[in-house]
């Protein structure tokens, strides 16, 4: 699960890294109070920053300074309920404009291939890391956390000293083992800080300081992990979950929509997966990913068409299922029920085979579903019977 | 001949009362495989399917009592990890995690406490291996084998049943049939089972199942080429019509920052001397072709 940068900000506080103050914003009044806030305390100006969950949103123009309280509420009206990649900006972060002396960047990820945890620091921040990767390796250093024991302090000091931080050892060894002392203690997937800022703030005796904070932050969760994390699932952002997908995750079923005509419902990720790449192959067009997961009752089946059947583009289904763990029968049950009760009606090609697949085979025919005996047959006759396919 | 599991196997069951657990150990045993033991801690003493097998509170003392050798684990998520390193710790060598949703974290020190150990975990998150005509362990249905000499190697469940079954009818018999698991961590790669297979005189040509994120069907596939190379091999890639960053429901499948994609895995996977098939029914024609005559 993705969350938004003001939450993760939260997070990272939570875990005592520096991080400067900011605001949320959901109307130009809050924004201007906020931003009225940050000059009173000496800013010279602010920055306001939409809060969006996918990523560009600078180069979209989601991020503008603004240097009085009357300018900070027009570019206030400007990004609120902007469009970034079809996500309309309903929020927006308002903070004192740092002053920036470098632009780093680290971060802690799950390194799959490893097995461990990854901490990666840079001297060049603010720019995509892949870009940094792609186009200069050696401006990235890499160190493992140790599996048992964690990020040790003489892992974090090397990573710090290859960064060209050694001004600042103290701070960035904390920053090093705060990403992964915030990974650990939310089962976060990735934490990543970029830019990570030496800034120029004064004290309090009003005498210039340099600093390192952490001036963005985005993490990711593991989903797998919210279950013992209650209080994370309040950050999940309704404004940017599709409704289908609410109603998927609530069923417990894997779904992801995409833009063709063909609903696809299927047992596990990969078979899923294949099924929607043979769809492509025949000439159609996968409406969704939906993987109805191991086990899957009569009840469950039935959620997934109600939200296959919703997409108002869907006009073939096509059902493939390999029992295992799954029986044939249940599915069929619940394809029974789904479509008594289903207000509209669209060809559906069924194929069950595996667990139970015979008692699946007469309930189906009883019920007269048309159905296919292979998965390549299945995907054919699902394009064939897709008006979309035809035109 | 097999690798992973086989004849030697003296399998115990964690979590072998539960309803997975014990429907699974019973399909498992009416294969054939010598389910010898269960471990659920508190039901120590009392006896699973139909009072043939022993329920044991530690793994430790079904080691000690019956001389299991492999275990397969049924625990939910919560327990599953404390689960694998109890297996590891008790002796057991090669384990079995079925369970799926662990926290990805939670299986970094796990990994880490297996291979200090010296075992070997396959998984979470897979469904098991069979060895056609000596053993199965995991959740693989067992009619879809027929014995024989190709080695089948998948990240999936029932993608991995689609294409033994598509063998199967086409007369191509198995070695072993090994699942991986779709989880970000796991305990044995795509490399290890192909290093296994390699030494495995029962197996003769090689199928391959992977799917789209990370990149560990080219790291396979960099060490095939080298040290596979006059093994028929055929393989197919799930996910080549996938968007980007979307996570096609394994928590490890999904293309992000343009890595991860099915095109760069194909490509290395011919590279490799790999034929790729487009759709899983294609996979024995191939292998034909590719010169196995089994």
């Amino acid at each position: 699960m993705k969350i938004q940068e003001a939450d993760a900000k939260s997070l990272l506080v939570a875990q005592g890294l520096p991080v400067p103050g900011w605001e949320v914003a959901h109307n130009v009044e809050e924004a201007r109070l906020a931003a009225e806030r940050f000059f009173a305390a000496g800013a010279q100006q602010v920055v306001i920053k939409a809060q969006v969950l996918v990523g560009g949103r600078g180069k979209a123009g989601g991020v503008k300074l603004a240097s009085s309280p009357d300018a900070a509420e027009r570019v206030a009206s400007t990004i609120l309920g902007m469009d970034i990649k079809g996500i309309t900006v309903r929020k927006i972060l308002v903070a004192a404009a740092a002053d920036i002396v470098k632009e780093l960047y680290m971060s802690a990820v799950l390194d799959r291939a490893d097995g461990r945890i990854l901490l990666m620091g840079s001297a060049e921040g603010g720019v995509e890391i892949e870009q940094v990767a792609a186009a200069n390796p050696d401006a990235i250093v890499r160190v493992h956390a140790d599996p048992l024991l964690g990020l040790l302090d003489f892992q974090a000091r090397q990573v710090v000293f290859a960064m060209g931080l050694g001004a600042h050892l103290k701070a960035g060894v904390a920053i090093a083992k705060g990403l992964v002392a915030t990974m650990r203690a939310y089962d976060a997937d990735l934490v990543e800080i970029n830019p990570l800022a030496i800034v120029r703030e004064l004290d309090a005796a009003g005498a210039p300081v340099k600093r390192l904070v952490c001036l963005d932050a985005k993490v990711t969760l593991d989903d797998s992990a919210l279950p013992r994390h209650p209080e994370l699932e309040a950050l999940r952002d309704p404004d940017e979950e599709d409704p289908a997908d609410r109603k998927a995750r609530e069923a417990g079923l894997t779904f992801i929509k995409l833009d063709g005509t063909i609903g696809c419902m299927v047992n596990g990720a990969g078979l899923a997966m294949t099924t929607m790449d043979l769809v492509k192959r025949a000439g159609g067009e996968p409406a969704n990913f939906l993987d109805i997961g191991g086990g899957a009752r009569a009840d469950r089946v039935a959620a997934a068409m109600r939200i296959i059947l919703a997409d108002p583009k869907v006009d073939a289904i096509l059902v493939n299922i390999f029992g295992g763990i799954t029986r044939g029968d249940e599915v069929a049950r619940g394809l029974i029920e789904a479509r008594a009760v289903q207000e509209r009606d669209v060809p559906m090609i069924v194929r069950i085979v595996g667990t139970n697949a015979e008692e699946a085979a007469a309930l189906l025919e009883e019920a007269h579903f048309t159905t296919a005996a292979s998965l390549d047959e299945a995907a054919e006759k699902a394009v064939k019977a897709s008006g979309g396919a035809a035109a | 001949m097999s690798i992973l599991v086989g004849p030697e196997t003296r399998l115990v069951v964690q979590g072998i009362t539960g309803r997975e657990g014990e429907f699974h150990s019973r399909q498992m045993r009416d294969y054939g495989t010598a389910v010898v033991a269960g471990v659920t801690p508190g039901k120590g003493g009392q006896t699973a399917l139909d009072g043939f097998v022993p329920v044991f509170d530690t793994v430790a003392e079904a080691v000690r009592e019956t001389g299991a050798n492999t275990s397969c684990i049924f625990v939910p998520a919560g327990g599953a990890p404390d689960a694998v390193m109890e297996a590891a710790a008790a002796g057991i060598a090669t384990i079995f995690c079925i369970t799926e949703g662990i926290p990805a974290l939670d299986m970094v020190p796990v990994v880490e406490v297996v291979r200090r150990a010296g075992a070997r975990l396959i998984g979470p998150n897979c469904p098991g291996a069979t060895s056609p005509g000596s053993a199965k362990v995991g959740i693989i249905p067992g009619s879809i084998h027929r014995e024989g000499r190709v080695g089948v190697v998948s990240r999936s469940g029932t993608l991995t049943y689609e294409a033994v079954q598509a063998m199967t009818d086409a007369g191509l018999g198995q070695s072993t049939c090994i699942g991986i698991g779709g989880d970000p961590i796991i305990g044995t790669t795509f490399l290890d089972v192909l290093q296994l297979f390699a030494e495995d005189t029962g197996t003769e040509a090689i199928v391959l199942i992977g799917e789209i994120g990370g990149a560990a069907e080219e790291t396979a596939a960099a060490w095939a080429a080298e040290h596979l190379r006059d093994i028929p091999k055929v393989a197919f890639i799930a996910g080549r019509t996938a968007p980007e960053g979307k996570r096609m429901g394994h928590a490890g499948a999904i293309i992000s920052g343009g890595a991860g994609t099915a095109a760069s895995k194909v490509a290395a996977l011919e590279a490799a001397g790999f034929r790729v098939a487009d759709s899983p029914l294609e996979l024995p024609t191939l292998l034909r072709d590719a010169g196995y005559r089994g």
